[in-house]
């Protein structure tokens, strides 16, 4: 049963001699058999366990990776027919940094085509299915991460997060999920979505585990020019803090947009934050109203260029019967992406052609400067602000699929910290009439995850849900 | 009617740098194809680019000298579009913010001096190489990342003679700041050029049409010769001139239409979110400043004032920065400038021409020159004697007194010896003695050659004069 546990813990028995990694793994293995073929959470899985000589804090623990970062030499797929047998060539910097640590590594998860989605439905792999109800979608785009974490198929793992997928997610299946600063965490070796945007984190099964993998993956890379020379402290040292006098803004005007069983759990944390002695007070951020149109300009604009490479000439899918090089790229690119990828690369294409540039790209980055601004002001007066994660509990597979709109929408909280380049984590804070878990948001100033984690190691005592996992 | 035409010109910079502009790459030229390659520069999925500060720093040179607003604060940005040579789909350049703007070329025309203006100098990066051959093509990536300046000049050119000189200056000076080695056959340097006509005193711009495919000077002038006869020819007509791309067709000596403007590229422009706002502050400028030598205009002028030079010959000697400095190099060994000047520029040139090589693969030292020029001032060589050190010393590379030495070349300036051998010869030549004395005074000229010939050259030739002067008047 070692699967079900947290990785801190799995330490602790390494390092007391109870277990091996070698035991841990066959264990992960086992467990994956046993439930991946109706949770789909996994692209590829390793079968062998490949001890890592390096001696570092994660001792051979094996530690689950988002199909779109690089493994050297495992495949990445991004989830999708155009990179299905794409091999890589280098490990991403967070990799390597896992593997200098003594990390090993078991399997690879299913995302949204190119992390485009919010349910996991566009993966060219098939649908991942929520654990606590295989009806229903676990969420995305780091849904095979966060449905891994949650069923005991991964001790923990790695997500990346866009425009909320890696918290939305990990607060549809019960888990942790943080997403750092912006620049917090190098993209060396991540697929770009949309770089401006883009940032990998931790998904577990507690706020411990999530900061024992931050003190690993952070910190300035000279091969990304927008990783941040920040001064990287040790993250688990803001566990188990007394956070009584802290200042929480409560982003209280998006309840009206939540179902009630959401609204309920909102309650209920403000009253356990309440009870931790924080001062609490209601916040406004009149711009984040406007935050997932400007979004989906922005995030389709930087992705429409950076799938160009994608283009059947170097590596990848390509097409067969095609008459010259146009009728090519034409054919390998309508055959290899599927209809999110494409209908994202067409609205990227239209918002950056000359004559609409100005009214839409150039629009969307002032008023994503005015989103920051409320932030910036708002966190002159609070140390976090809390918010759900999501609108509602994790809908049903097939019920938005084909509603972009919708599917859309239910990003709607967790954009404007994406925007913002703020971290937010999203941490189990209720479960739904329906049995199902939910999430609330705690955001902070940039480069300030201590109060995050600060504030979410103290409410996860107060309340978690480790128990309730579906991991038997 | 008369016309005129107006020019722009696009030049493209391949830097000189060691290494690739967003990656750590050679940018050697000549490998095989595909080896200087990574990741980064094949455009794999989930790479970053990184800028190499060299290639800013030969930009804040280039706008040192010509004399651009250096801009505090730049930006990359992306040109998308779809081609095999381009891995990652764009090409990233500046778009909205350049690192340079402003600034002018000086061109020398007509006897004076001109300043073309420039709109912006940007960086960006090179595409790779796509090779049709036999059943397919074939890319090549080793230039994909190579770094580039593209200097925008305003419209202001009216000649192609203009544009020739105006790219040729652009080449002496990039030489000197030894940025780029400045050859356009070879693709280090490149030339797009926009061309309209318009009736002349007109104010207002003609419909320009943007000639490619020029690989040299020559090329260059003779493609806006022959779109200027084009464009006239079409406007008599009454036909309308359509902005369009044209491709300059070499052998048969025309342009040809490629694109109209109809069917130009939409790039979709945007800043690139891999790469932060570009922060030049006036510490890097100053820094960049001490490595910008003195360039070909004014080093032209301080020759011609402090070594008196002619301006031809000042501007022979400053083409090309290292032989100006050899020459300042041969001045440490002789104050004669005029005379040092005229032994590179005659000889050290001609043998240079003959050879087809540059003043720096030469076994001759400046020096050595400035040594020369003072074995003839000094009289212990003749400068008959001295042609034949030279041709020695840029063969052998000896210094001058060595090859004097061995080939025992001292000139005779004993006059004893030259008197005994003056008296011998008039005893035996009775008849020109006499030729002389009847008036025929260039007869002197005779007696001179007997005793070169005795001395083998080596009499000092202005005392052999007075010497034979001298006695035959007896």
């Amino acid at each position: 049963m070692l699967y079900k546990e947290t990785l801190h813990k799995l330490i602790e028995l390494t390092d007391k001699k109870e277990v091996t990694p070698k035991e841990i793994y066959d264990s992960l293995l086992k467990r994956i058999k046993q439930k991946d073929g109706k949770i789909n959470a996994y692209v590829s899985v390793f079968e062998e366990f490949a001890p890592n000589d390096k001696t570092g804090i994660l001792r051979n623990i094996p530690i689950t990776i988002k199909d779109n970062m690089h493994i050297k030499g495992k495949k990445t797929t991004c989830s999708s027919k155009i990179l299905e047998n794409y091999t890589a060539v280098f490990d991403a910097t967070v990799i390597e940094k896992l593997k200098s640590e003594g990390g090993v590594f078991i399997g690879k998860t299913n995302l949204d085509e190119f992390a485009m989605g919010s349910s996991t439905e566009t993966s060219y792999f098939g649908t991942t299915h929520n654990p606590w109800d295989l009806t229903k979608i676990p969420g995305g785009s780091s849904g095979g991460s966060a449905a891994a974490v949650a069923s005991g198929e991964a001790i923990c793992a790695l997500g990346s997060d866009t425009g909320g997928s890696i918290r939305q997610p990990a607060a549809l299946c019960g888990v942790v999920g943080l997403k750092p600063t912006y620049g917090r965490v190098s993209r060396y070796g991540l697929v770009a979505f949309a770089s401006s945007l883009d940032q990998i984190g931790p998904i577990t099964k507690d706020v411990e585990d999530a900061a024992i993998l931050m003190n690993i993956i952070s910190g300035k890379d000279p091969k990304d020019s927008t990783s941040a020379d920040v001064a990287v402290d040790d993250f688990t040292k803001y566990l188990n803090t007394d956070i009584s006098g802290m200042k929480i803004g409560v982003y209280d005007k998006v309840l009206q947009d939540c179902s009630s069983d959401v609204a309920k759990s909102m309650e209920e944390s403000v009253d356990i934050f309440k009870r931790l002695g924080c001062e609490l007070e209601s916040v406004d951020l009149p711009n984040s109203k406007y935050a997932v149109s400007d979004y989906y300009i922005i995030a389709p604009a930087e992705a429409s260029s950076n799938l160009e490479r994608y283009d059947g000439v170097k590596y990848g899918f390509r097409a067969d019967n095609y008459e010259n090089l146009k009728d090519m790229y034409i054919k390998t690119r309508s055959q290899g992406f599927g209809t999110e990828v494409k209908r994202r690369i067409m609205l990227g294409t239209y918002v950056l052609s000359s004559g609409y540039y100005d009214a839409y790209y150039l629009k969307a980055q002032k008023l994503r400067g005015l989103i920051k601004q409320d932030f910036d002001k708002a966190f002159e007066r609070f140390d976090v602000i809390i918010a759900p994660t999501t609108p509602t509990e994790a809908f049903g597979i097939g019920e938005k699929a084909n509603n972009p709109l919708q599917m859309y929408l239910s990003d709607i909280f967790t954009i404007p910290a994406s925007l913002a380049a703020i971290p937010a984590i999203s941490i189990p804070n209720g479960i739904s009439k329906n049995s199902l878990p939910l999430g609330l948001q705690i955001m902070a100033n940039v480069f300030r995850e201590d109060n995050i984690f600060k504030c979410a190691s103290a409410f996860e005592k107060e309340f978690n849900i480790i128990k309730n996992l579906p991991l038997d | 009617m008369e016309y005129e035409p107006v020019i722009g010109l696009e030049v493209h910079i391949q830097l000189l740098t060691k290494t690739k502009i967003f990656c750590s790459c050679s940018t050697d030229f000549g490998a095989s194809p595909n080896t200087h390659v990574c990741p980064v520069c094949l455009g794999m999925p989930g790479v970053l680019p990184v800028l190499n500060k060299q290639v800013v720093e030969y930009a804040i040179k280039l706008g040192v000298a010509l004399n651009c607003k250096i801009n505090r604060f730049s930006r990359f940005a992306r040109k998308n579009y779809f081609y095999p040579d381009l891995p990652k789909g764009y090409q990233i350049s500046q778009y909205e913010l350049p690192i340079l703007e402003g600034g002018f070329v000086e061109i020398y025309t007509d006897g004076e001096f001109k300043k073309i203006a420039l709109e912006r100098i940007h960086m960006e990066e090179d595409a790779g190489k796509t090779i049709h051959k036999g059943d397919g093509s074939y890319v090549d990536l080793n230039r994909a990342g190579v770094p580039l300046l593209e200097m925008v000049s305003m419209p202001v050119m009216h000649t192609p003679q203009e544009a020739g000189e105006y790219l040729r200056s652009i080449r002496k000076i990039v030489r000197y700041l030894g940025i780029c080695d400045g050859n356009m056959e070879e693709g280090s340097m490149r030339c797009d050029a926009n061309i309209s006509v318009r009736p002349k005193g007109e104010t207002k711009l003609g419909t320009k049409a943007e000639l490619k495919n020029m690989n040299s000077f020559k090329h260059v002038e003779k493609a806006l010769e022959y779109e200027i006869e084009r464009q006239i020819t079409a406007v008599e007509n009454g036909e309308k001139i359509v902005q369009e791309t044209r491709l300059w067709d070499e052998k048969a000596g025309i342009t040809k239409s490629m694109r109209s403007k109809e069917e130009a590229f939409e790039y979709r422009y945007f800043p690139d979110p891999d790469l932060v706002p570009l922060l030049i502050d006036d510490e890097w400028i100053e820094d960049v400043k001490k490595d910008v030598p003195e360039l070909p205009k004014e080093r032209l002028e301080r020759f011609m004032r402090d070594y008196s030079l002619k301006f031809d010959d000042a501007r022979i000697l400053t083409d090309e920065k290292q032989l100006a400095d050899f020459f300042e190099e041969a001045l440490s060994s002789s104050n004669n400038h005029k005379a040092v000047a005229n032994w590179i520029l005659s000889e050290l040139l001609g043998y240079l021409n003959k050879d087809n090589k540059s003043v720096t693969d030469i076994l001759i030292k400046p020096q050595d020159i400035g040594e020369l020029v003072g074995l003839i001032d000094s009289n212990t060589i003749s400068g008959k004697i001295a042609k034949a050190v030279f041709k020695d010393m840029y063969e052998t590379g000896k210094p001058p007194k060595k090859i004097i030495d061995e080939k025992g070349l001292v000139q005779i300036t004993d006059t004893k010896l030259i008197e005994d051998l003056a008296d011998k010869i008039i005893a035996s030549n009775p008849k020109a003695v006499s030729q002389y004395k009847a008036g025929k005074k260039n007869t002197i000229g005779f007696f001179v050659g007997q005793i070169m010939k005795e001395t083998k050259g080596k009499a000092n030739p202005k005392i052999v004069n007075e010497i034979l002067s001298k006695k035959l008047e007896e």
